[in-house]
């Protein structure tokens, strides 16, 4: 099982993207970095096809800010090696860096700018102007257009991530890299960012997106779920979800209150056949330990063996999610960090 | 032409921050003639009142006509006492009613007429030793230019004067001032803003973004510190048309050279604010390394206040890589002895090479990645 869930990690997974080197906008080959004794990456391995929509999800310190450091030729890799659209980010960094958008994790705008001066100003650094890149960035500058003379300091948090995308594209990129670009940004703004980088894919730009949300990685083609700096599976995302291995029940305590949820968790993880019992929201995820039954009896099943201990809940089969899939890799990779 | 497109980018950029700091601004330019009225007025360490006393055991026409001198210089000298006896003043210098004693030799015209060497001592408090050496400069140049001005002078007491005082007899501080003060403000200006707004770009996060950027580490020092050349332009003239409207501070000698050696140290100092912007990585360490890094040894070790003459040789020989001491002798000799740059050209020298050699470090040590 271990072993099994690291596999896809290597060459040649993915089923949309069957791998061929020749071609790929990215690849990575046993990526490794060291802060001192703390190991941020550890020989990650994977590729990008040209127009891809590709994600990487994992929690604060999975490697994902470092991973997007070393291939945008910010970091140099301990060990490993990578191509991104064909140069070296550790020896031919100058030609990559023009070709490259890039949105850092934290907010890197001048707060004492206004919109329209940040945008001017990344555009010079690339040799180029507002105007003569306006076909690649009009869908985004319509959006920051009313906002043009306001200083970058005064705009929304959305507002400001999609001025920090505006200025990465505003050299029209070979490729985009976007490093948590919708951390800290509400649900509205977030799906609006979203379809903007839908717009972008349709055009065929090839990005590489890092989130923390469970919920993004359906919007790309294919996911990495990243841990420790491991990358755990690599996948799309219908298959990173078809792929979970267990039944899969939620189940809705009937009283309210944070004390009748807890002893319902409480009980759910001393069933013997428990595998996982997380919070999701207002219902518990409970994963069946064996992989052959039936899920709807095993919801009958689950619901009486709580009715028998006095608690009141709804039990039902329910499709995994990424998140599912995502918690059920992590605790079955855990033993192995 | 791609490095111009990008220069003039990054210079409107910081131009407009500059501008849009308008606290900061004000701050850098309105402290430079803050400074100049600071010390000009506030903390001049001109002498005034001081409290003289004259002793002359046996009183003639050669003492009377030196203490005439003292009694004449109202400004500078209140002659409180005038004895046979040192003895007697003992109480009234611990108490400071005394602050310096002059003690004139018996029988002083009979051996000024035979031509023989006389000894004046005097005695000075020293409690302030800064005012203490003021008092006892100032006293020793009047007794010297009586003794030259004297009738049938054959021989003089022998009293060393200072060659510091030369140019500046009156020791008019302001004088002394106005020069130091051009290198502590420019240090400031240049270096102090330089490392602070190099170190901003790593701390709000955007050199992230710059390094990822196909500009070059010179190419972002160039459009860093080009404003801030102009700024410290701009102060040294606010400074020197400032001295000169509120003292009457003059530039003996040429205006055109003192321009150019003030943009030689405003490189210099530029140069320190960007090695120390490669070696910090938050705006309050880089603050502070300029502070102790350069302020404090502009402020200490130039000869802006304490002569370097007059410091112990450790501390002479650190002064020696302190730039400001080579600019304040520059800017000392341009102002106030009317030097050129045939008298200047060694200081001159050494400055370019600290310039030279801060850009090299600088500019090399600039990351062309994250750390």
């Amino acid at each position: 099982m271990k072993a099994a869930t690291r596999e896809p990690a290597g060459v040649g997974s993915g089923a949309a993207h069957p791998a061929t080197n020749v071609g790929a906008a990215v690849q990575a080959r046993g990526l490794t970095k060291r802060f001192g004794s703390v190991l941020a990456l550890d020989h990650v391995s994977f590729e990008v096809a040209p127009g891809e929509l590709f994600g990487f999800i994992g929690p604060d310190g999975a490697g994902k800010t470092t991973l997007f450091r070393l291939l945008t030729s910010l970091y140099l890799p301990d060990e490993g090696e990578s191509r991104v659209i064909g140069h070296d980010p550790a020896t031919d960094m100058w030609a990559l860096r023009r070709r490259l958008g890039y949105m850092p994790g934290r907010f890197s705008l001048y707060p004492d700018l206004t919109v329209i001066e940040n945008l001017q100003f990344y555009a010079s650094v690339f040799d180029t102007t507002v105007a003569a890149q306006m076909d690649t960035i009009e869908p985004i500058w319509r959006q920051l257009a009313p906002f043009a003379g306001r200083r970058a300091a005064a705009l929304s948090g959305g507002m400001k991530q999609k001025l920090a995308l505006c200025c990465a594209l505003v050299h029209s990129p070979s490729i985009l890299f976007l490093d948590e670009p919708t951390t800290g940004v509400d649900a509205v703004s977030r799906r609006e960012f979203w379809d903007l980088l839908a717009r972008l894919r349709e055009g065929g730009m090839t990005m590489l997106v890092s989130t923390p949300y469970m919920d993004e990685a359906s919007r790309c083609d294919r996911v990495a779920l990243m841990q420790q700096g491991r990358i755990l599976r690599i996948d799309r995302p219908s298959a990173v979800r078809a792929a979970f291995p267990r039944p899969l029940l939620a189940v809705t305590a009937a009283g309210e209150g944070a004390a009748v949820r807890i002893g319902l968790l409480a009980a759910l993880r001393e069933h013997p056949d428990a595998a996982s019992v997380w919070p999701f929201g207002s219902t518990l995820h409970f994963t069946d330990r064996r992989a052959g039954p039936d899920p709807a009896r095993l919801a009958t099943e689950l619901g009486e063996w709580l009715a028998a201990r006095g608690i009141a809940a709804t039990v039902r089969p329910i499709s995994a999610t990424i998140e599912d899939a995502f918690m059920w890799d992590m605790t079955s990779a855990e033993p192995a960090a | 032409m791609r490095g111009r497109r990008a220069f003039f980018g990054f210079l409107g950029k910081e131009v407009r921050h500059i501008l849009r700091d308008w606290q900061t601004l004000l701050v850098l330019i309105g402290m430079p003639v803050a400074q100049v009225v600071l010390f000009g007025y506030a903390v001049r360490s001109d002498i005034r009142g001081i409290n003289l006393a004259i002793v002359a055991p046996q009183p003639d026409a050669a003492t009377a006509s030196l203490a005439s001198r003292f009694m004449d210089a109202t400004d500078t000298y209140r002659v409180v006492a005038s004895v046979a006896d040192a003895a007697s003043l003992e109480p009234q210098f611990r108490d400071g009613r005394v602050r310096q004693a002059l003690m004139l030799p018996s029988g002083l015209a009979g051996a000024l007429g035979r031509g023989e060497p006389v000894t004046i001592a005097v005695v000075t408090d020293g409690a302030d030793p800064n005012t203490g050496s003021l008092m006892e400069a100032s006293t020793l140049a009047i007794v010297r230019a009586w003794d030259a001005g004297r009738t049938g002078r054959r021989a003089g007491p022998r009293i060393d004067v200072e060659t510091r005082m030369r140019f500046n007899p009156t020791l008019e501080s302001v004088n002394l001032f106005v020069p130091g003060l051009i290198a502590y403000v420019l240090t400031i200006v240049s270096a102090l803003m330089t490392a602070i707004t190099i170190v901003r770009e790593k701390e709000i996060g955007t050199m992230e973004m710059l390094l990822a950027s196909p500009l070059r580490p010179y190419q972002i020092v160039l459009g860093k510190v080009a404003p801030y050349v102009a700024l410290g332009f701009l102060d040294v003239v606010l400074v020197l048309v400032a001295a000169r409207l509120i003292f009457g501070v003059p530039v003996r000698g040429s205006n055109a050279l003192m321009l150019a050696e003030s943009l030689l140290y405003i490189l210099t100092a530029l140069g320190m604010g960007i090695v120390i912007s490669t070696s910090t990585s938050t705006q309050r360490v880089a603050m502070m390394a300029a502070l102790a890094g350069t302020m404090l040894p502009t402020l200490l070790l130039s000869g802006f206040i304490f002569p370097v003459s007059a410091m112990p040789w450790p501390l002479q020989a650190a002064s020696n890589v302190v730039p400001a001491r080579w600019f304040v002798v520059i800017t000392r000799g341009v102002m106030l002895k009317g030097a050129g740059l045939a008298d200047l050209w060694r200081e001159t020298l050494i400055l370019a090479g600290f310039t030279a050699a801060l850009f090299v470090v600088g500019i090399r040590r600039l990351a062309v990645r994250l750390a």
